[in-house]
């Protein structure tokens, strides 16, 4: 679970920050905070899916679910039992 | 936001009653999209007047049922030939444009991968487009190529950005995309709103001055900026991709197209910019001459070569507060803060026309200088006016 937060906040950090000053933690909210748009969730999505061979329904993707690195890892987590 | 209106006809010196209820002023304009001061030109207004008394002021209809008059035709071909595509379609407008094109040509087997900067048309357009959609960093080919790579499964790709964009006034990079395209199997579209006229060496547009020309699947543009300005876009490009949107696109199929009006004054505009470059030139010396006024008094500028000349000032309130001082010098240029632009990165967006001359230039960047000074920002730095007003 440690190794997979890491990998999701990298790939955060990568895909979203235009500011390399700005610090991510695994509770920092992404969608609400403004810092992954809803277009932009996909590739996360399809990140994590190819990353960990899953497949996350439409419906389970809200934004809600994806709003922080710890609540994705959660929610890889479900798919990948 | 506040509208200030115009007692005058659109041109680089107009008449503005602002605030609402006071005293017109004269002031020099210098944030209409009037790129090539076409906008109040007397052979487009002449050839108006024309269209006006011989094919009447409305259509009554939609294009498909009995709303298509020989000169929107004749206005398709044309725009053909200008920009070098296949076909064209008009809109009522160029947002019309962009909503409708995706819903058109893609389905959900299909991805749309679009700069993040893009214009908020776009935007819409994609929201209403069942494909699957991703962005990439503005102008980032590494990682545009990253995400073609993970969409590499779907069934069409499209890669989509403005040529010129609105807020920061850079200029795509067409020629590596292009390049990326025909790597992956996808296809381009790039909106040329901000470009067709005055871009690349006899105005064509973005594509033009990246040398590709031909090889843009899809361009759309409008009527309402460079080309007149009074109102109207297109989707212009290859052949099947306009007849999917002559058959699909619901702002074509579902209201009137351009007035006759426009329509006729498009034509002239089109064939005045055929035959000469003059008024191209004219704006690409206007834009060296305000970018080195400007960079030389000490202003922080977004770098680029297009007559939007972005001023940075980085605080939303020292924005406003700056354009109301050029006002009140006889300049009208507007403050940009978040949401439109993104935080921290409010400007005045500046843009020339060749309808300037060198003395609205001068007198300008007079007022320019004496605000400039008046709130202490010449010479200074990102970081030191963020210092000293915030962000």
């Amino acid at each position: 679970m440690a190794e997979m937060k890491d990998i999701v906040l990298q790939y955060v950090i990568n895909e979203y920050l235009e500011d390399e000053d700005e610090v991510l933690s695994y509770d920092s909210p992404l969608i609400s905070g403004g810092i992954v748009d809803s277009f932009s969730m996909v590739s996360l999505k399809r990140f994590l899916e190819n990353k960990y061979k899953i497949s996350i329904p439409d419906d389970k993707a809200t934004p809600e679910a994806f709003d922080t690195v710890n609540k994705i890892c959660t929610l890889v987590n479900e798919y990948l039992k | 936001m506040q509208e200030r209106p115009i007692h005058s006809a659109q041109a680089a010196d107009i008449m503005v009653e602002f605030p609402m209820g006071s005293d017109l002023k004269k002031v020099i304009n210098m944030c209409a999209n009037n790129y090539l001061g076409l906008s109040s030109h007397p052979d487009v207004i002449k050839a108006a007047h024309e269209g006006l008394d011989s094919r009447g002021y409305g259509m009554s209809s939609v294009r498909f049922i009995c709303g298509t008059q020989d000169i929107h035709k004749e206005l398709e071909a044309k725009v053909t030939k200008f920009l070098g595509t296949e076909d064209t379609i008009l809109f009522p407008s160029c947002m019309d444009a962009n909503a409708g094109v995706f819903e058109a040509i893609l389905t959900g087997e299909d991805v749309m991968i679009s700069d993040r900067l893009v214009h908020a048309s776009i935007i819409d357009g994609m929201r209403l487009c069942a494909a699957l959609h991703d962005t990439f960093k503005h102008s980032d080919m590494a990682h545009l190529e990253e995400k073609l790579i993970l969409h590499a499964d779907k069934r069409l790709k499209v890669v989509i950005t403005d040529g010129v964009f609105s807020m920061d006034g850079d200029t795509a990079k067409l020629d590596e995309m292009v390049a990326l395209c025909e790597k992956y199997d996808a296809m381009l579209f790039v909106d040329e709103s901000h470009s067709s006229g005055f871009i690349g060496k006899t105005g064509r547009g973005t594509h033009e001055k990246c040398g590709v020309v031909g090889k843009i699947d899809i361009i759309t543009t409008t009527f309402g900026k460079a080309l007149g300005g009074a109102s109207g876009g297109c989707v212009s490009g290859r052949k099947e991709l306009v007849e999917m949107c002559r058959q699909k696109a619901r702002p074509y199929l579902f209201s009137n197209t351009i007035a006759p009006v426009v329509v006729s004054g498009v034509n002239v505009v089109l064939d005045i910019l055929s035959k000469s470059t003059e008024r191209r030139d004219k704006l690409e010396k206007n834009t060296e001459f305000w970018r080195k006024g400007l960079t030389e008094a000490g202003f922080v500028l977004k770098e680029g070569d297009t007559p939007i000349v972005p001023v940075m000032l980085f605080n939303a309130k020292l924005s406003q507060d700056f354009s109301k001082a050029l006002y009140e010098e006889g300049v009208y240029a507007i403050g940009f803060f978040f949401p439109v632009v993104p935080q921290g990165q409010a400007r005045i967006r500046t843009q020339v026309s060749a309808g300037h001359e060198i003395h609205h230039l001068e007198k300008a960047l007079e007022a320019f200088i004496k605000v400039g000074k008046k709130f202490d920002i010449l010479g200074k730095t990102k970081q030191e006016i963020i210092a000293m007003y915030g962000n």
